[in-house]
């Protein structure tokens, strides 16, 4: 009787347990659903001409890939603003990195007159709202006749104050001063000593800072914006927000649009997903 | 070893960056708080200093306040769907029983690499009136389309289901970061005391969570005060500029409408609201945090 009980007592709250597993393994798939729905949406509707995108719901994809991108080319330079978004990215990934890396590695590993003001500046500039001085910015621009220009997308990216100090913190751990003094010992410049023992040994802090460096330009939309005004010189965004006054009611072209500005972000993260998902990691675990 | 020598390299390595810095980021904060005191003609482009003009003017019209409203509506609407459905997929995908945490994460994060500039046309075109995707599904379950870019509320809504969509899975990786720094030790205590899943959950993980909750709120709300993209790009125009946030009104006040001084002031104005939110938030952080380490303290030991 006593056995008999219990038996039916572990078999109840076993099945307990398999329908709350079943409930919640539904829901974490239904909000996967959910959050995959627009990209699903962009897929298959930009296979579809624009009478089937207003007047149904496609599940299935269509024919009319070719004729929606031939359509967006016809409208704009497609293959222009990849190839300047690209271009932009990669430049100011090196660029961005590089210079931070080096401010940060004086940060870390020099003594100076007035560090720790400069490094308190850096830490302060870094809660400043980005918007504050574009007005500023534009004006000085435009003075300086650099408008329209690369230089003004790429050089003045250098000042990132978020990337000196995550450099910073990284070079502190992982950078033992021994090695520096033995260097010094040995009579290595200090270039030298740079780029072949500091860079080699902070690579894992310079891919994970550079593949977020080269999403956030690659998506980046206001400065372009207000900077660029020639067609030739567009990054990918500003071509594709210009698709929709472009092409009118063109959905197709437009979803085919939006596909192509998606695709080079696919190819990053399945390289990098794990590399993204630790440098958000490594901040919760800061402040947590 | 002669450390005058090596510091002479430190001010060279620093240079480039604070140059840069001076020159691109603290001059035009410097000048734009200039311009908010000016008026620029549009053509010759010369200020006449008016003073607080431009501040009086954008206390007084009530499109600035307009804007911070919106700004606020949109983010609500979006921080707590936001919040909810991240906390709870990151406790379910830290359990061990769990298959398929990791193919999961990555179709909850992807969304936040997208460009914003897609995701605003993504969103525009998938609600739009009456043959997007989603009033093709509404009419389908015999209900009539609707449409959301000529109704205000509706507008915001859209626009708050855009950056929801795209932020979740962002701190659906934060929270588990944190769950997963919550030591074991812990957890092994509560199962050997007996508690149930429910229980560990509820009285252990969640409490545990909360420095880092607030946290994900405090920075939510400054990186939302700013938001532009969606609210540029969703919809081009919405009835009562329901949709205007504070950077767009900005925006459209210096790059539109060419009145650099008065942009520049409501530059200024929007990291005033920026930093008093803030602050506001700092202080409360800070004091559940205390609160909060003193429990944890006495538990831990």
């Amino acid at each position: 009787m006593n056995t008999k009980t219990n038996d039916s007592l572990v078999r109840r709250t076993k099945a307990r347990r398999i329908l709350c597993r079943a409930v919640i393994y539904l829901f974490a798939i239904a909000v996967a659903a959910v959050a995959f729905y627009p990209f699903f949406v962009m897929i298959i509707s930009s296979t579809h001409d624009n009478y089937n995108i207003v007047a149904k719901i496609n599940i299935l994809p269509g024919t009319h890939l070719k004729e929606n991108f031939q359509r967006l080319t016809e409208n704009i330079d497609l293959y222009r603003g990849f190839a300047n978004s690209l271009l932009l990215a990669v430049v100011v990934t090196v660029v961005q990195n590089y210079f931070t890396m080096l401010a940060a590695y004086a940060f870390a590993k020099f003594q100076f007159r007035g560090k720790n003001v400069l490094f308190s500046i850096v830490l302060v500039a870094m809660m400043l709202p980005g918007q504050l001085g574009i007005i500023g910015f534009y004006k000085e621009i435009q003075a300086l006749g650099l408008l329209n220009s690369y230089f003004t997308l790429i050089v003045p990216t250098i000042a990132n104050c978020f990337a000196v100090f995550f450099y910073k913190q990284f070079i502190d751990g992982a950078l033992p001063n021994e090695l520096i003094e033995a260097a010094i010992m040995d009579g290595c410049g200090e270039f030298k000593i740079f780029h072949t023992i500091v860079l080699p040994l902070v690579v894992p802090a310079l891919v994970t800072q550079g593949v977020m460096t080269f999403i956030g330009t690659w998506n980046s939309y206001l400065t372009p914006l207000i900077v660029l005004n020639e067609k030739e010189k567009f990054t990918l965004p500003l071509m594709i927000a210009t698709v929709r006054d472009a092409t009118h009611a063109d959905y197709g072209a437009q979803y085919v649009g939006m596909l192509v500005s998606v695709v080079p972000l696919v190819i990053v993260f399945c390289f990098a997903s794990r590399i993204i998902m630790e440098k958000i990691s490594i901040g919760a675990a800061v402040k947590g | 070893m002669n450390a005058k020598k090596r510091s002479k390299y430190a001010y060279l390595y620093i240079a480039p960056f604070f140059i840069v810095f001076v020159v691109f980021s603290l001059f035009p904060i410097l000048y734009s708080l200039v311009l908010s005191f000016c008026n620029m003609d549009v053509l010759s482009g010369d200020l006449t200093f008016i003073g607080l003009d431009n501040y009086v003017r954008m206390i007084k019209s009530g499109y600035f306040f307009q804007s911070i409203g919106n700004t606020l509506l949109i983010w609500i609407m979006s921080i707590i769907p936001q919040l909810t459905i991240a906390f709870l997929l990151a406790l379910i995908l830290s359990n061990k029983w769990f298959r398929g945490r990791f193919i999961l994460r990555n179709v909850y994060y992807f969304p936040n690499l997208v460009t914003p500039v897609t995701i605003g046309l993504l969103f525009g075109a998938m609600f739009s009136y009456p043959g997007g995707a989603v009033n093709n599904i509404i009419s389908a379950l015999g209900l009539e389309a609707v449409d959301f870019q000529n109704h205000q509320m509706l507008a915001r809504m859209v626009i708050a289901i855009a950056i929801c969509w795209k932020n979740f899975g962002f701190n659906i990786i934060y929270f588990t970061a944190g769950i997963n720094s919550i030591s074991d030790d812990v957890i092994e205590a509560a199962e050997v005391d007996g508690a149930s899943s429910w229980q560990r959950t509820t009285k252990i993980t969640i409490p545990l969570m909360k420095p880092i909750l607030i946290y994900v709120l405090v920075t939510s709300i400054i990186g939302g005060l700013q938001m532009f993209d969606e609210s540029k790009l969703v919809f081009t125009s919405v009835p009562g500029d329901a949709t205007t946030t504070m950077v767009k009104y900005m925006y459209d006040s210096a790059f539109v409408r060419f009145q650099f001084g008065y942009g520049a002031a409501v530059a200024y104005g929007i990291f005033i609201i920026v930093a008093f939110f803030g602050v506001l938030s700092l202080l409360v952080t800070r004091d559940r945090k205390d609160d909060y380490g003193r429990k944890r303290g006495r538990k831990a030991k």
